[in-house]
This record gives C-alpha cells, sequence and structure tokens, in this order.
C-alpha cells in the first residue's frame, strides 16, 4: 500500500512536468482557432523548450549567483507543488507534509524569488515587471487563500487530497459558497498564471509587460526551466481548479484500494479530458476579453479577494442556518 | 501549586541580571578603551546571554519558583517569580542577546557619541532591566524594572546625541514610554482591588467587578500598546529604531517590544481571572489595525531601518491579533483553539525576535560599510557583502512568511485558530473572523512585497552610488551574530513540533488546558487532529531540495551549453546606468496608490523641461497631525493657563500650599 | 448537515443574486448594469418558483410570473430604449473609487447577515436563512444609488432594491399578499416612466443627467 502510495506521488510529479508543456500548447492552439489563425502544433511547446535548453546562456555581467540560482528553485517549486495537488490520486503521501496553505505559501516563495532574480541584474525593465508582479501578488495572495478557505470550511481541512476526497465523498450538494470561491478562483488564476485581462502572455510591448519583463535577462536553459515552470504554474492552478470544484474522477485511497493501478488508469484520461475542457475554456475567455489597464489591474483583484471573502460569509450565513 | 524547595532558577536568572549590571560597569573602568569593552565585556555578555537562555529553558517546564529580595524600600521587599511564561520569554531574551552582543562586539570597534565604556553600560543594565521585568512579581518591582528598561534604552537611542533629530526622536520616545508606564501603574492600582497588596499574588485572588476588570485590562492595553508600538501609540517607533545603533535596534525590536507581549499576557491571563470577549474583539480589531497600517508605511519607506520599525508594527500587530484571538476563544469556551492561537502569538514573538534582530544587524553591517541609510544611494551589495547578503537573504524570506522557514509557522498557526473557528454565539464576532482572516492574509502577503523591495534594493541590482564598491563585508564576530539568528530562523522553522512541546507548558498554566498531544512530532505539526490539518517542514523541505537538486542534475548533465558573460541587455536598450533601477519611491508606488486614504502624502513634481530633474514624495503617518499634533496644543494650551498661577513670589506659592492641605483636610474629614 | 434540493437550490440561487449584486455595485457601464438587473430579475423568478413548487403556496407562480413579465423583460427593455434614446451610453461615474465602494459593500453583508443571524431563528420557512442575503441586497442596491452620479443608474438602483425587497419577503414568509404584490409591480412601472419622463425634462434643462446640476437648485 505504502509503496504504491509513493509511485503514485512520483507519477502525479512526473506526469505533470511531462503534460504540462503539452496544456499550454493546447491553450494556444485553441486560442489561434478562435481568431480564425492556422494554430501552432500541439508539441510546439516542447521543441521550443528543446531549443532553449541546447543554447548557450548569455549572462549579464553584474548577474549574482542568486540569479543562476533561481531557475531551479521556481522550476524545483512549481514541481513540488505539483506534489501536493491531487492531480490523479488523492493518496499522497507528501499532502500531509503540507497543506493548502502551504502551497499557497510556496507559490510565494516562487514569486519572491523570481521577483528577486528579476531585480538582481539592475535594468530598468526587471525591477519594473518585480515591482508589477509583487503588487498583483499581494492582492492574488490573499484571494486565493479565501478561495481555499472556503472549501476548507465546507470539509473541515486545510489538506487538499482531503477536500478533494470529502467532495467526491459526499452525497450530491450544492454549495452556494463555492460559487463565489469559483468566480474568484478563476479571476486569480488568470491573475497569476500572465493571462488575458491582466497580462498578456504574448506580448512584445515592453512597457505593458509584467512576467515577460522579469525574465527578460533570462536565456538558454535558464529560459527554458522557467518557461517550463510558468507551464507547470498553469497546469497546477488547473488541477487545483479541479481538485476543488470538480474533483470527481480520482483515484481515492480507500474505494478503489483493491486495483490501485486500474484506478490510476483510469483517472488520467479523466483529468486529460477536464484539462482539455479548461484549456479551451482559458482561451476562449482571453479570447473575449482585453487586456485591463495596469491601475485597473488592483480593483479587479480586490474583486476578486472580495468575491472570497462573500465565499466564506456566505458559508457561515447559510450553513450557520442550517446547522 | 507546591511550592519547590529550591528556587535554583531563579537564583541563575538573578544572578545573571545581576552579572550583566557588573560586566557594564567594568565598562566604565576604562570609558574609552575600545578593545577592552569590545573584546572582552561584549563577548562577556555574551556567554551570560546563553546562561540565561539555557538556565530560563530548564525552568520551562518546571513549577513556578518564588523568591523574595529583602532590598527595596523598608517593609516594600522585591517579589520575584519564575514560572513558564516568564522562562519563555527569558529564553527569548538570552538567545537573541547572545547573538546580537556577539555582532554587538564587532559592531562598537569604531566609538561614536557616547563613550564605549558607557554605551556598554547602559547596554547590560538595559539587558538586566528586562530580565528583570520577566520576574518581577509585585507591581513595585515591575515598575521599577520597567522603568530602568525605559530609562537605560532612552540613552542607549540617544548615542549619537549630537544630532538634534535624534535628541528629538528620544524625546519621543521617552514622553510615550512614560505616557504608557504610567497606564500600566494604575492599572496595578486598579488590580489590587482594595487590598492595597500590590504582589501579583494578591491581585490573582482579588475579586474585581467586570466594570473594574475591564477598566484594568484597557489600561493595560494601553500602557504595554504604548511600549508594543500598537497603533495609534507607535508614532515614536519608527523615529527611535532608525536613530538607535543597530544592535541596540535590534535588542530594542526584537526583545524590548516582547516585554510589552508578556505585560499584557501576564495581566489578562494570569491577574485577572476573569477575561470578557469584547476585550478580545478589541485587541484582535487593533491588531489587525496595526498589521495593516505597519505594513502600508514599510511598503513605502526610503530608509531602510525606517522600513524595518514599521515592520515591527506589523509583526506585533499580528501578535496582538493572535493575543485577542485567544482571549476570544477562552472566553467561549473553546479551549484548544485558544491554545492554538496562544501558541501562535508566542511562536510568532520568538519568530520576530530571529529575523527582526537579524535585519536590523544586517542594516548595521551596511551602515558601517557604505555610511548610507537611505535606500535610494544602495543597491548591488550582493557582490561586495555577500555574507551579511546571504544571511539577510534568510531573514528577509523567513519574515516574508515563506515556507519552510519560521515565519510562515506562526502564520499558518494564526491562519489555522482563525479558520477552523466553530459557531461563536456572537453573530457579528463570528462574521468578523473571517474578515480577519482576510486582513491576515492580505498582511502576509503585503510583508512578502515590502521583503522584496528592501532586499531587492539594497542587496540586488547596480550600485546606485560610485562608492559602494569600496563597501566591505562584515568581520567575524559579526558574521557569527548574523549566522546564529539566521540558524536560529531555520531551526525554528523546521522543528515546530518541538517548539510548541516545550512551550505547551505555557497553555497549561494561562489557560488551564494545552495543545493535543498530536502536536508533539518532530516530523509533523497537527494542531488539532490530523485530518484538519498538518504541516511537516522536514519532509517538505527535504522534497523541494530534492527536487530543485534534481533538476540541477538533470539539466546539467543533459545540457552543456556554456555561460558567457555580457551586458544586460533590457530590450537592446544602449544607454543604461544605476539611475533606471527602481527606487525605493518606485517601487513603493503600487501601495501609495491603492492605499492612498493612509497616507497624507506631499509631492513635488519636476518640471518636463527641468535640465535636472527632481522628484520628492514624504509620506507621513496621519496620526501625527490627526491625534498627536492637537494633543500637543491641547496641553501646551491647558500648561499656558496653569502658568497664570505663577507668579514669582514666595507668599503667593505658600498660599497655594496652604489652600491645598486645607482642601484636602476638609475631603478627607 | 444535508437539506433537500430544493433548499440547495434555493440558496445557490440566494447566493447568485449576491453575487449579482456585487456584480452591479461593481459595474461601470450602463448597458450592462440593465443587463444585469434583467438577470438578477430572472434568477429570483427562478428562485420564486422552487419555493412556489416546493412549499406549495401558489400564489409565488403569480408572483414570479409578474416578476418575470416586469423585470426581466418590460422593464429591461424600458430601459434599454431610454438609454438610446436619451444617447448615455457612456460609462458611470462613480463618487467614490469602486474597491472601496466594494469594501464599503462588504461592511454591509456583515452587517446585515449579523442582523439576520437572529431573526432567521423565528422564521419558520425553508428559506429563512437566506434572509440575511436579501436585506444585504436591499442595502448593497441603497449604496449603489448613494455612490452613482447618473440618474439612469440611480432608477436601477431603486428597481434593485425592489428586487431585494421581494426576496426578502419571499424569504421569510413565502411572499407578501398577492394585492400589495400587484399593488407594488404597478407603482414600480409607473415610477419608470414618471423617472423616464423626468429624465428627458432634467437632460432638456441642462444638457445632461448628471445629477450634481441639480444641486444649483438649491436657494441659497
Amino acid at each position: 500500500m505504502n509503496s504504491v502510495a509513493i509511485l503514485t506521488q512520483a507519477l502525479e510529479v512526473v506526469a505533470a512536468i511531462a503534460l504540462a508543456p503539452m496544456l499550454t500548447g493546447w491553450v494556444n492552439q485553441c486560442r489561434a482557432w478562435l481568431s480564425n489563425r492556422r494554430a501552432p502544433p500541439l508539441l510546439q511547446p516542447y521543441r521550443a523548450l528543446r531549443k532553449l535548453l541546447h543554447k548557450d546562456v548569455v549572462l549579464a555581467e553584474n548577474a549574482s549567483p542568486l540569479f543562476r540560482a533561481v531557475p531551479y528553485i521556481l522550476f524545483g517549486a512549481m514541481a513540488t507543488a505539483a506534489a501536493i495537488i491531487p492531480s490523479l490520486s488523492t493518496d499522497l503521501p507528501f499532502g500531509t507534509a503540507a497543506d493548502a496553505i502551504a502551497l499557497v505559501g510556496l507559490f510565494a516563495t516562487a514569486r519572491v524569488f523570481i521577483a528577486l532574480a528579476a531585480m538582481d541584474v539592475g535594468t530598468a525593465f526587471g525591477s519594473l515587471g518585480a515591482r508589477r508582479e509583487m503588487m498583483i501578488g499581494f492582492l492574488a495572495e490573499p484571494a486565493l487563500l479565501m478561495v481555499v478557505f472556503t472549501a476548507s470550511l465546507i470539509c473541515g481541512s486545510t489538506a487538499l487530497p482531503t477536500i478533494a476526497e470529502t467532495l467526491v465523498g459526499r452525497s450530491l450538494a450544492i454549495y452556494p459558497s463555492l460559487a463565489f470561491a469559483a468566480v474568484a478562483f478563476v479571476m486569480v488564476a488568470l491573475a497569476e498564471n500572465a493571462r488575458i485581462p491582466i497580462d498578456n502572455p504574448t506580448t512584445h510591448l515592453e512597457l505593458t509587460m509584467i512576467h515577460e519583463a522579469m525574465v527578460l535577462e533570462y536565456s538558454g536553459r535558464h529560459l527554458a526551466l522557467i518557461e517550463w515552470a510558468s507551464a507547470l504554474k498553469l497546469f497546477n492552478y488547473a488541477c487545483i481548479g479541479i481538485a476543488l470544484f470538480g474533483p470527481w474522477g480520482l483515484s481515492g485511497s480507500t474505494a478503489e484500494a483493491t486495483s490501485p493501478m486500474l484506478a490510476l488508469g483510469l483517472a488520467l484520461p479523466v483529468l486529460g479530458l477536464k484539462l482539455m475542457l479548461l484549456g479551451a475554456g482559458l482561451a476562449l475567455m482571453e479570447t473575449l476579453s482585453a487586456k485591463l489597464r495596469l491601475f485597473r489591474a488592483p480593483e479587479y483583484l480586490a474583486m476578486a479577494f472580495l468575491l472570497g471573502v462573500l465565499g466564506l460569509l456566505v458559508h457561515l450565513l447559510l450553513w450557520g442556518g442550517a446547522q | 501549586m507546591p511550592e519547590p524547595l529550591t528556587a535554583a532558577g531563579l537564583q541563575g536568572v538573578v544572578g545573571i541580571a545581576l552579572a550583566w549590571i557588573g560586566v557594564g560597569i567594568l565598562g566604565l573602568l576604562r570609558p574609552n578603551h575600545v578593545g577592552i569593552v569590545a573584546r572582552l565585556l561584549f563577548p562577556a555578555g555574551a556567554l551570560l546571554g546563553l546562561a540565561m537562555a539555557v538556565v530560563a529553558f530548564t525552568a520551562l517546564p518546571l513549577p513556578a519558583q518564588q523568591m523574595v529580595l529583602p532590598i527595596g524600600l523598608p517593609d516594600l521587599p522585591l517579589h520575584l517569580r519564575l514560572d513558564a511564561l516568564s522562562a519563555f520569554f527569558l529564553v527569548l531574551l538570552g538567545s537573541a542577546s547572545a547573538a546580537i552582543s556577539i555582532f554587538a562586539a564587532g559592531y562598537f570597534r569604531e566609538g561614536e557619541g557616547t563613550a564605549p565604556g558607557l554605551l556598554c553600560l547602559q547596554y547590560h543594565v538595559f539587558l538586566a532591566s528586562m530580565s528583570l521585568v520577566l520576574v518581577a512579581d509585585d507591581a513595585y518591582a515591575f515598575m521599577v524594572a520597567w522603568e530602568t528598561m525605559a530609562l537605560s534604552s532612552y540613552f542607549l537611542v540617544t548615542t549619537q546625541h549630537r544630532i538634534p533629530e535624534i535628541r528629538r526622536a528620544g524625546f519621543v520616545y521617552l514622553l510615550i514610554a512614560h505616557a504608557g508606564a504610567l497606564g500600566i501603574l494604575l492599572s496595578f492600582g486598579v488590580l489590587q482591588g482594595g487590598s492595597w497588596q500590590f504582589t501579583f499574588d494578591a491581585m490573582r485572588g482579588a475579586a474585581l467587578s467586570p466594570g473594574w476588570a475591564s477598566t484594568a485590562f484597557l489600561l493595560s492595553l494601553f500602557g504595554f500598546g504604548a511600549k508594543a508600538g500598537l497603533v495609534p501609540l507607535h508614532v515614536w517607533l519608527p523615529d527611535a529604531h532608525p536613530a538607535a545603533p543597530s544592535p541596540v535596534s535590534a535588542m530594542m525590536s526584537g526583545v524590548m517590544l516582547k516585554t510589552a507581549l508578556y505585560g499584557v499576557l501576564r495581566v489578562s491571563f494570569d491577574l485577572l481571572d476573569q477575561p470578557l470577549w469584547w476585550w478580545g474583539a478589541i485587541a484582535l480589531v487593533l491588531g489587525l489595525f496595526s498589521a495593516l497600517y505597519g505594513v502600508a508605511f514599510a511598503a513605502v519607506q526610503t530608509d531602510m531601518k525606517r522600513l524595518l520599525a514599521y515592520s515591527s508594527i506589523e509583526n506585533i500587530g499580528i501578535a496582538f491579533t493572535a493575543f485577542g484571538l485567544a482571549l476570544l476563544f477562552h472566553c467561549f469556551d473553546m479551549p484548544a483553539l485558544a491554545a492554538l492561537a496562544l501558541a501562535a502569538m508566542l511562536y510568532h514573538a520568538l519568530n520576530h525576535a530571529f529575523f527582526k534582530s537579524l535585519l536590523f544587524l544586517a542594516t548595521g553591517s551596511v551602515l558601517h560599510a557604505t555610511h548610507e541609510r537611505s535606500l535610494g544611494k544602495l543597491g548591488g551589495l550582493i557582490g561586495r557583502m555577500p555574507w551579511v547578503a546571504w544571511l539577510a537573504l534568510i531573514g528577509t524570506l523567513a519574515i516574508a512568511g515563506l515556507p519552510p522557514l519560521n515565519g510562515f509557522v506562526s502564520e499558518w498557526m494564526l491562519l489555522q485558530s482563525f479558520l477552523f473557528t466553530p459557531q461563536i454565539p456572537q453573530p457579528f464576532v463570528n462574521m468578523l473572523i473571517p474578515l480577519g482572516a482576510a486582513a491576515l492574509a492580505l498582511v502576509a502577503a503585503l510583508a512578502a512585497y515590502v521583503m522584496v523591495k528592501f532586499y531587492g534594493v539594497i542587496f540586488l541590482g547596480q550600485m546606485r552610488e560610485p562608492q559602494l564598491a569600496e563597501a566591505r563585508d562584515c568581520g567575524r564576530l559579526e558574521r557569527l551574530g548574523l549566522g546564529v539568528l539566521a540558524l536560529g530562523c531555520v531551526l525554528l522553522g523546521l522543528a515546530p513540533g518541538w517548539v510548541l512541546g516545550q512551550i505547551d507548558p505555557i497553555s497549561q498554566l494561562l489557560l488551564g488546558n494545552g495543545l493535543s498531544p498530536a502536536g508533539h512530532g518532530i516530523w509533523q505539526l497537527t494542531p488539532l487532529s490530523a485530518e484538519r490539518a498538518s504541516y511537516g517542514p522536514i519532509v517538505f523541505l527535504l522534497g523541494a531540495v530534492l527536487v530543485v537538486a534534481l533538476t540541477y542534475f538533470v539539466v546539467r548533465r543533459l545540457y552543456h551549453g556554456r555561460i558567457r558573460r555580457a551586458p544586460a541587455w533590457d530590450c537592446g536598450f544602449p544607454a543604461q546606468n544605476a539611475r533606471m533601477q527602481d527606487s525605493a519611491e518606485g517601487f513603493g508606488h503600487p501601495i501609495r496608490h491603492i492605499f492612498a486614504p493612509l497616507f497624507s502624502m506631499r509631492r513635488q513634481l519636476p518640471s518636463p523641461f527641468d535640465r535636472n530633474p527632481r522628484y520628492r514624495v514624504d509620506v507621513e503617518d496621519r496620526f501625527w497631525t490627526a491625534l498627536y499634533l492637537p494633543l500637543a496644543r491641547g496641553v501646551e494650551r491647558a500648561a499656558e493657563w496653569v502658568g497664570r498661577l505663577q507668579q514669582g513670589r514666595i507668599a503667593a506659592y505658600l498660599l497655594y500650599s496652604f489652600l491645598t492641605l486645607t482642601a484636602l483636610l476638609v475631603i478627607v474629614l | 448537515m444535508n437539506l433537500p434540493l430544493s433548499a440547495q437550490l434555493i440558496h445557490l440561487l440566494a447566493a447568485v443574486l449576491l453575487l449579482l449584486s456585487f456584480a452591479m455595485l461593481a459595474q461601470r457601464r450602463v448597458l450592462s448594469l440593465v443587463n444585469l438587473f434583467a438577470l438578477q430579475g430572472a434568477v429570483l423568478v427562478a428562485s420564486t418558483t422552487i419555493v412556489a413548487h416546493s412549499s406549495g403556496q401558489h400564489h409565488l407562480y403569480y408572483s414570479a410570473g409578474l416578476t418575470l413579465l416586469l423585470k426581466v423583460l418590460l422593464l429591461p427593455a424600458i430601459l434599454h430604449r431610454l438609454i438610446r434614446r436619451l444617447e448615455v451610453r457612456w460609462d458611470t461615474e462613480t463618487l467614490v473609487n469602486i474597491p472601496t465602494t466594494l469594501l464599503i459593500g462588504l461592511a454591509v453583508v456583515i452587517f446585515s447577515f449579523g442582523l439576520a443571524q437572529p431573526i432567521s431563528q423565528f422564521a419558520e420557512t425553508i428559506t429563512r436563512s437566506t434572509l440575511g442575503i436579501a436585506i444585504a441586497m436591499v442595502l448593497l442596491a441603497f449604496l449603489m444609488m448613494i455612490m452613482r452620479r447618473k440618474a439612469v443608474s440611480q432608477v436601477i438602483g431603486f428597481l434593485s432594491m425592489e428586487n431585494g425587497l421581494f426576496f426578502a419577503a419571499t424569504s421569510a414568509t413565502y411572499g407578501m399578499p398577492m394585492v400589495v404584490e400587484l399593488g407594488i409591480a404597478l407603482d414600480v412601472l409607473v415610477g419608470v416612466f414618471i423617472l423616464g419622463i423626468f429624465f428627458f425634462q432634467i437632460r432638456e434643462q441642462f444638457e445632461s443627467l448628471d445629477l450634481h446640476h441639480l444641486e444649483s437648485l438649491k436657494e441659497d
């Protein structure tokens, strides 16, 4: 049993790392179709990563060791996050070491490191990007916490696997507070992954960039790792969304204990299907909306934060009355 | 409570305090000899600090020890007592002061302002008085130690007394410290409850009506809040901390503020037997407001020590939030949650002692190396001062509340206690709790913003001034001090289960119950129950390190691309210079924009045709103009009015005395 | 813990109503505001129908029908027409910036939830715990009227407030008597017509619908 759990854990991380660029490729494909362009192939991100990994690294003259360490830390943080989130199975031994709050903390760690790296070389755009990223972050992080809290209050636990299991295990119940949380989560996920109302992943205008401005000075394998980490981040957010708002189809620890391998085998295609749907939805949302002015971004994120808080309040009101 | 036969621990504490005073007096023998003071006396003080930590640590699980010292006024001996709560804060004092003293041994090599010998006396008296505050067991001993602490720290703040701003900062500090001490004195006056016995034992026994108990609580909240820097009593803090030499700032921020936390815990949980729930609500709201206020102001500061001072206000706010929560849970009879919130508060106090001291000392090293405090003139020091920079990075990450360091643990526990609030019978309080959790999350995220600014502007980027290239890294003793504190941050982050097990006697003492025994594992922190939440920092760190190392080896194994150095690209922009980086003002701009109503700002914008453009923004505390200046004017007016009594003639004064005496006689008889 | 499905649905719809109230508070564009108002009406119709079905109160079906006709179809149509005729499609200005408005809105929600908790203990309907949301809706609509400058958005706020009252009535006591409801419906309709006429008058007088011009009517 234990060895199976550890195997599942490893499989989950490997699957996340391997599949993440494909999700990015799929979103790009959908975006292209929606805007009547010819789509790049699904595997295009892998080719880009391969090319970058083979290139030499050009490092700014005054870059410190911190600058060189950050891509590895960033990638490691995102891969660790993938180990906490129940994307295939809820039977995760690592899940007891870190709960949802630690997950948010892990994302914050990644953000702080990338912002520090952006300030390290000391260029105008780098520090601009760092400032903007931290501005987005300090509003998005509490909003994400509020989303997680709403789910935790419903399930009485902050461990993501337990939350997913509880939501699956209960007889079908509608949680209005989760509606608020879901809206807030979508808003946060868009902002955190440098998606359209806040940032444009394909932009090449220096003054409007956020995430791209921070990684301007990176090249070669460092850049490849950072790009891969961004893809992993998107993948992770998608999996958090699935775990909180649609966890059906995960392989559990108790129900399918007889044949865990079969359950895992089933969980993978289900996950793929859900990710395809989510990716298409993301592309649709991005195509339909326009980028906000930078100083509308706090307004947008404040809205997400307040929705998260409202979710908590609604839970207290409705469930307080029902008890 | 069984009376212990020996009071060895307490005797040890008193002995160490006396030894500190002795070390200080030795400094007076050769007041201007830097060598003796720095190489001998400060390390001796550090050893004593270590001894204090050990003695107090062994006393932590023991029952309370009491002692009566027959000194002081006749028939008014000093009562001393060492219980788990005192012992915890003594451990904090001892361990932090050991590291700070070691650093100070390296730091005070150049004489500045006050003669080093005198400084040594003030510093060690400060240490001794703090430890006596923590073991005092009657109002008299407490107030004497408390005032000695305030006075000695005042002299330390005004070390460079030739600078007028520093004298002004010291004056404001002394003023507010005395206003606070008055509050505490009055609170003790209420607490004795008509028995006219000023020992804490008598106060524990006094039965107070809810009205008087509330008065005592509010007075003590005012008094200790003034020392802790609770908004709106915080105005002295951002002036006094930057004015003091860095080890003193570290001591004041890391340790002295904690004595106020100790006091507020002592009064509300120990001396007052029946707390009321709305006290907790007040502390919670004040704490959250302080935290938000402090962190927003920290984000817009341009002086590195002021930034840290505002960040102290934030951290004290977090501690008060936890305190309020513990009181609320205690009053609504939820023992497990109360214990969790209390543990979060103590843990945060301990964490803050470590990372804030670390950062203050790091700014001290930077200040020594560059003679520059303004963030606008620093930058790029990671290349010149790698030791300070890397050790400060640990402090930065810890204070930003990032896992797996210690700042995260206390915030995690606090969020947990917010989160698993069951139904509180008061509907409004019940609705306020999630709002509190939201505010706390916002504060934690903002702290990360502040710390990225602090670290990035000082240590990263290009040097903003050419003379920074001559900065030298700190000396060996300073490195040792910084290293000990950084190690503390890491260990406290990795072994929370163990620490919680050690501080369990405190919640036994104050609340009558401890945390659930599940929370004491070394690997795993499970405050309430395993299904609800668990956090295993060691496994977490190992997992993360494993992934990072694996990534590194795989990438380096498979791909052999070389590393070429070239000028920074910056989108091909050719004429870059250090002034194009984000300045401290620039980095704070989003916060100024978003939290505009909090600040009162004065801006000078350059005209577009200016050849030598200057931009200047002054951010001021609204409390100065809204609260303190009117208050000061009122006091002045009152003084003028009273001043009419001044006649200059002896006869008139004798008349006043006569009238007062008659009036008193009429009232009394 | 597990409620019947109808109650769960009502809770969900109540939450959506609150969400829509906040969306209206945050919305800058007048046309979107009208659409949100129509959507709010539609959700109200749905929840009233479910309440009617689960409680067996047949008069609620008529109320739902009336709401559908009036607030989902007729009034939004009139408002659209008004906006087109008056050419006031630009963004509305708010008195206070939007995040602050939302923050005040949050305080309002906490206030009304705290207020409703003791009251809802006494009600006996299955929908009683949504009373807090209903009160919040009324107060939020009020807030929207206070915060807006343009007359059209104030009218929408007024109508949304009526939605809140209607929802409060349904959740606390299964709706008002039919006669009262008909009367209110008629009042609202007439009120909107009169306000529409007022708009034209105001615009002719001041060439704008910005209500701060009305301040100049004050006698000094």
